[in-house]
């Protein structure tokens, strides 16, 4: 192991790799190998209370014995522990984040600063609503904004995260079905879309027709026309779609599904390629989610929590979840008496902590900045396509916007594939892009750059990808076995699935 | 490569039938295309299945694929093996990896089925 | 703008690679009918410093100061200092869901200790590495009890959080699985199990009831176990409460667990984002919803972790998955785990003998309206006074009382319900006691 360690190590110094050089990074044990008994990391006030005997209390077959092997560690072992597990993380702040649907920007930390004002983050969800003013203020101010950015006529703040938002905007176009008399049978949903698209649609109790894609990648609109019957009940479309094109026809889209009663739903996951350009309400859509975790810049710490408002055209609005706010007069309440709402999603209002995060990155753009955040987010992505069109293959040529996706058709066929380009993405200091998604594109290379990366970390992630591509042709082999920097080399997830370990075991 | 006396499936199953006794995998092809299969989700013995109807899945890490019943019958034997040796699929798909023996209610449907060289030369289109 | 990180001449410079001479040029494809064709009203952006003061404000009309006596699937209690640390870290906070293992690592190995945890915590094989909050990992646990026995009824105890009712009644709605309730006894708070016997039958594929329940009374798991079992349906058990598992006995009869992590560091934010469980018996594994890390290694041979049994999932199975859910709550779940690391095996057991001292301190102040063996929370019944009365004269004393349950238990109007942590001191709860007295 030790000479193929060398080599390795001697093959990902090239001079093409500029922003990294390895480190020493820390060993950790798991905490349960690192406990001891005895240790403690806590001290608890003294009891101002008489102590109570459990047994006594709760019954002592109630009573538990100790929790075993539960940790025991100090309190330096403890911050030392997380620390060094932290340093095994690629994050935002250390580089570009490509990951093409995903919306990587960077993470304002006034944001986190604000989540933590302590009337706020401690303001209990049955507290009195005289005393929870602030609160619902903060959401209310949040709601208006997102309306108007989505050009919507109304906001619910309760759905947890963007999947959520989905079941939530489908189950609102079932009970507004339904109280016309047909809830109808099948969504529409186009072969591009996220995989939550059709999970969420069969969670509400709707069969699933899927759409072929135009050949630019869109809408087929001559297959629309054909499968919109009395029987479907909406289309779930993203868009930009997950090519990052724009649906050109989604004005002709929203036409053709009204004609027959039907709704358009939109996957608001690619909303940073439109917020101050193009509004969803405006171009037909009646109903929306967004992730806050994606455009409005909450972070996405390692998988959540997100959240994921619903926008809805007026004739959705008697349907949204219980409770809804309402203003009167000076006074913020909660309105618990909505006869026709689908009831609720999730337990209190929302995931308000994130809701305070991205109402905080509204109220520093403003605006013009956020349009301002969008033409630059294009722009990243536009500049990436030009430069990188010469070295991978571009299946769909429609102009792109937030987003680009290439092909692995060219390295391919040296054995090359896109996961394989990806891991050696990473030796170069970055996070790959997203990977074989969309299924419409064979050996898809996914890229969104994001408004927040600045002209040189653009440059230096384009002169990767072409010795990347550079690479493939000399030395194939060697791409297909990265990465080599990183302290784990290509992890087994083959035996991961085949005998699960899933949890530690003296 | 291709057992003669198989008949296969447009969805790269097999069948070997003897009378009314029948046995069912998935095919080489089958299994290059998914790579390395991790698990394999079989019906309970007694079940009835009917031809071109699923009656469990194979996985790989990051796929899964339908089974679909070449012929109808009722399920009288599973692989036991296959619980704790999936990978077995991947080194002897036609032999060792059968997925289920079936008792055929219509050993007519058999002649529906491609022979091995019918197979090949649709995968080789498939291409 | 100071998240924009180009200059002007950066801009134009790269606009002109582009071929285009203004960063509007970028949108001329889009079709007229669609464009915004005016700017967005919304104010112009603020500084930090007036972002920290806008919050500030906000902040300023809320309870701010107050001494709570809520509880009720939320509950105040210490977050170590080390919570916040850890979480702030970049490489925590500012990183993606954790797909590419060779350099997801520390996120993948927290998980694993979270996964493990749970599991020592609540007596299951296995857990997943988190759910939204409590409230939407019961409907994910119906839904899995479902699957798993093919018998589409669910029964639910009165007793479990009436939110999380709500939200489990929404999903089922449309989802062609009926729904019942069963009901507590009058006396002591605690299930009804004759009632639930009745209601039982063969359809019936889930049996769903919380501990401590809702009033704060510790079920009797193993005797509704027994009864679900033998229909031949699955016992799901939810927990709001945390922090009594360090003293409660694990609902080790359960097939499912499901519960709410907010009393692990996770500050209340006015209903969250906190972090939901599912626990299961190892041979649910397959049929269980979410994310799961499970142990490897990488080619050089060591330890290393990855996301796995990924094909029960959306992105894969697509409209076949287990669920939708596509997110776990990683950063809310790395609170919970570092509390737990925090607090350990003593500490958390500890923590929980405190609660119960306060609890049961209070208790003999204002008695407790049940007869069954509570945790932290009781249910009182007033005499002489409603509940809003109380709370509008504790107000006065700068006192938020319990919470009134006539809004979820008509048969309750004239009862709150009280909660006491180790946070809650002596003096408080005094000062309680002599309103409500």
């Amino acid at each position: 192991m030790s000479d193929q360690g060398m080599n390795e190590s001697r093959m990902v110094h090239g001079d093409k790799i500029t922003k990294v050089t390895t480190h020493l990074s820390q060993n950790e044990a798991l905490l349960f190998e690192r406990s001891s008994p005895g240790k403690k990391a806590y001290q608890l006030p003294e009891l101002d209370v008489p102590a109570v005997d459990a047994a006594e209390a709760l019954g002592a077959e109630n009573v538990r014995a100790e929790i075993t092997d539960f940790p025991e560690v100090s309190e330096v072992e403890a911050i030392r522990h997380f620390t060094r597990l932290s340093t095994w993380n690629y994050a935002i702040d250390y580089g570009m984040y490509p990951l093409g649907s995903c919306t990587m920007k960077y993470n304002p930390r006034i944001n986190e600063v604000v989540a933590r004002t302590e009337g706020l983050a401690w303001a209990h969800p049955y507290q009195p609503e005289s005393l929870s003013q602030g609160c619902l203020e903060v959401m209310e101010h949040l709601e208006n904004a997102l309306a108007e950015i989505c050009g919507m006529d109304a906001v619910t703040l309760q759905p947890a995260a963007g999947a959520h938002g989905e079941l939530t905007g489908i189950l609102l176009i079932r009970a507004l079905l339904e109280k016309r008399g047909n809830p109808r049978k099948k969504i529409l949903i186009p072969d591009s879309a996220h995989g939550t698209n059709p999970a969420t649609a069969a969670i509400a109790g709707y069969a699933v027709e899927n759409i072929k894609s135009s050949e630019t990648g869109g809408v087929d609109l001559a297959a629309l026309e054909q499968l919109v019957t009395s029987d479907v009940a909406a289309l779930m479309v993203t868009n930009p779609n997950t090519l990052g094109v724009f649906e050109n026809n989604i004005v002709r889209v929203a036409e053709i599904l009204h004609k027959k009663g039907a709704m358009l739903y939109m996957d608001g996951a690619n909303m940073n390629a439109l917020v101050g350009i193009a509004r969803p309400g405006d171009f037909g859509v009646d109903v929306m989610h967004l992730n806050l975790h994606k455009t409005f810049s909450t972070p996405h710490g390692g998988g959540g929590p997100g959240a994921g408002p619903v926008a809805v055209k007026k004739v959705l609005e008697p349907f949204l979840p219980t409770p809804r706010l309402r203003r009167s007069g000076k006074k913020l309440t909660f309105d618990y008496k909505r006869k026709h709402s689908i009831g609720r999603v999730k337990s209190y209002y929302g995931n308000f902590g994130v809701l305070v995060r991205a109402l905080a990155y509204i109220l520093a753009h403003g605006g013009p900045g956020l349009k301002n955040a969008t033409m630059d987010a294009v722009l990243n992505a536009v500049y990436i396509r030009k430069a990188l069109e010469p070295y991978f293959d571009l299946p769909y040529k429609s102009p792109n916007m937030h987003e680009v996706v290439f092909s692995d058709d060219r390295q391919s066929k040296l054995g090359v594939r896109t996961g394989d380009i990806a891991k050696r993405l990473i030796d170069y200091g970055f996070h790959p892009y997203t990977v074989s998604f969309p299924m419409i594109v064979h050996g898809a290379l996914m890229i969104e750059p994001t408004e927040t990366e600045g002209r040189l970390e653009i440059d230096s992630f384009i002169n990767a990808m072409i010795a990347i591509a550079g690479e493939c042709e000399t030395d194939p082999q060697m791409v297909k076995n990265a990465p080599y920097n990183t302290r784990t080399s290509r992890v087994d997830e083959v035996t991961a699935a085949r005998k699960p370990v899933l949890r530690w075991k003296p | 490569m291709y057992p003669e006396n198989y008949r296969y499936t447009k969805e790269h199953e097999w069948v070997l039938a003897d009378g009314d006794a029948g046995t069912i995998g998935i095919t080489d092809h089958a299994q290059q295309e998914l790579g390395d299969i991790v698990y394999v989700d079989l019906p309970k013995v007694g079940t009835h299945v009917e031809s071109g109807k699923t009656f469990g899945s194979v996985e790989s890490v990051k796929a899964v694929s339908d089974i679909y019943s070449p012929v109808s019958g009722e399920i009288v034997e599973i692989n036991e093996s296959l619980a704790d040796a999936p990978e077995k699929l991947n080194t002897d798909p036609h032999g060792d990896a059968w997925l289920v023996k079936i008792k055929l209610t219509r050993p007519e449907e058999i002649q529906n089925l491609m022979s091995a060289s019918d197979y090949q030369s649709y995968i080789g289109a498939e291409k | 703008m100071r998240y924009l990180p180009k200059s002007e001449s950066e801009r134009s410079a790269m606009l002109e690679a582009c071929g285009v001479s203004s960063p509007e040029e970028l949108f001329a494809h889009l079709p007229e009918a669609a464009r915004l064709n005016r700017p967005l009203n919304l104010a112009p952006g603020i500084s930090e410093y007036e972002i920290v003061e806008y919050f500030r404000d906000r902040a300023a009309s809320t309870a701010l100061g107050y001494t709570s006596f809520l509880g009720a699937g939320v509950y105040n209690h210490f977050r170590p200092v080390l919570v916040d640390t850890v979480v702030s870290r970049g490489e925590f906070l500012t990183s993606y869901t954790p797909y590419q293992a060779e350099i997801a690592q520390g996120t993948l190995t927290q998980i694993f200790e979270f996964q493990t945890m749970i599991c020592q915590l609540t007596g299951m094989d296995v857990a997943n590495a988190s759910m939204y909050d409590g409230s939407t990992a019961v409907p994910e646990a119906a839904m899995m009890a479902v699957r798993a026995t093919g018998k589409g009824r669910v029964l639910i105890s009165k007793s479990v959080h009436p939110e999380y009712r709500e939200v489990l009644a929404t999903y089922a709605k449309y989802q062609g699985m009926p729904v019942a309730e069963f009901g507590y006894v009058a006396e002591s708070g605690e299930l009804d199990l004759e009632d639930l016997e009745r209601q039982m039958d063969g359809l019936t594929g889930a049996v769903i009831i919380q501990t401590p329940n809702f009033f704060g009374i510790v079920e009797q798991v193993k005797a509704a176990a027994e009864i679900a079992h033998r229909h031949g349906a699955l016992l799901v058990v939810v927990f709001t409460e945390a922090v009594s598992l360090g003293l409660v006995a694990p609902p080790v009869e359960a097939d499912i667990v499901a519960g709410e992590l907010q009393s692990f560091a996770i500050s209340p934010s006015y209903g969250g984002p906190y972090a939901g469980i599912i626990a299961v018996k190892e041979k649910y594994i397959r049929q269980m919803p979410g994310r799961l890390v499970g142990q490897t290694t990488d080619s050089r041979g060591n330890r290393a972790f990855c996301l796995t049994l990924s094909t029960r999932e959306q992105h894969i199975r697509r409209e076949k998955a287990t669920s939708n859910i596509c997110t776990n709550q990683a950063l809310v779940a790395l609170m919970a785990t570092v509390f737990m690391t925090v607090y350990g095996k003593q500490g958390l057991r500890e923590l929980a003998e405190q609660n119960l001292a306060k609890a049961h301190y209070l208790a003999g102040k204002v008695k407790p309206r049940f007869s069954g063996k509570f945790f932290n929370e009781f249910v009182v019944k007033l005499e002489g006074k409603t509940p809003e009365e109380i709370n509008k004269a504790l107000l006065k004393k700068k006192i938020i009382g319990g919470l009134p349950l006539g809004r979820f238990y008509p048969e309750l109007a004239d009862s709150v319900l009280l909660c006491a942590t180790e946070m809650t001191r002596r003096t408080e709860m005094d000062a309680l006691a002599e309103v409500m007295a």
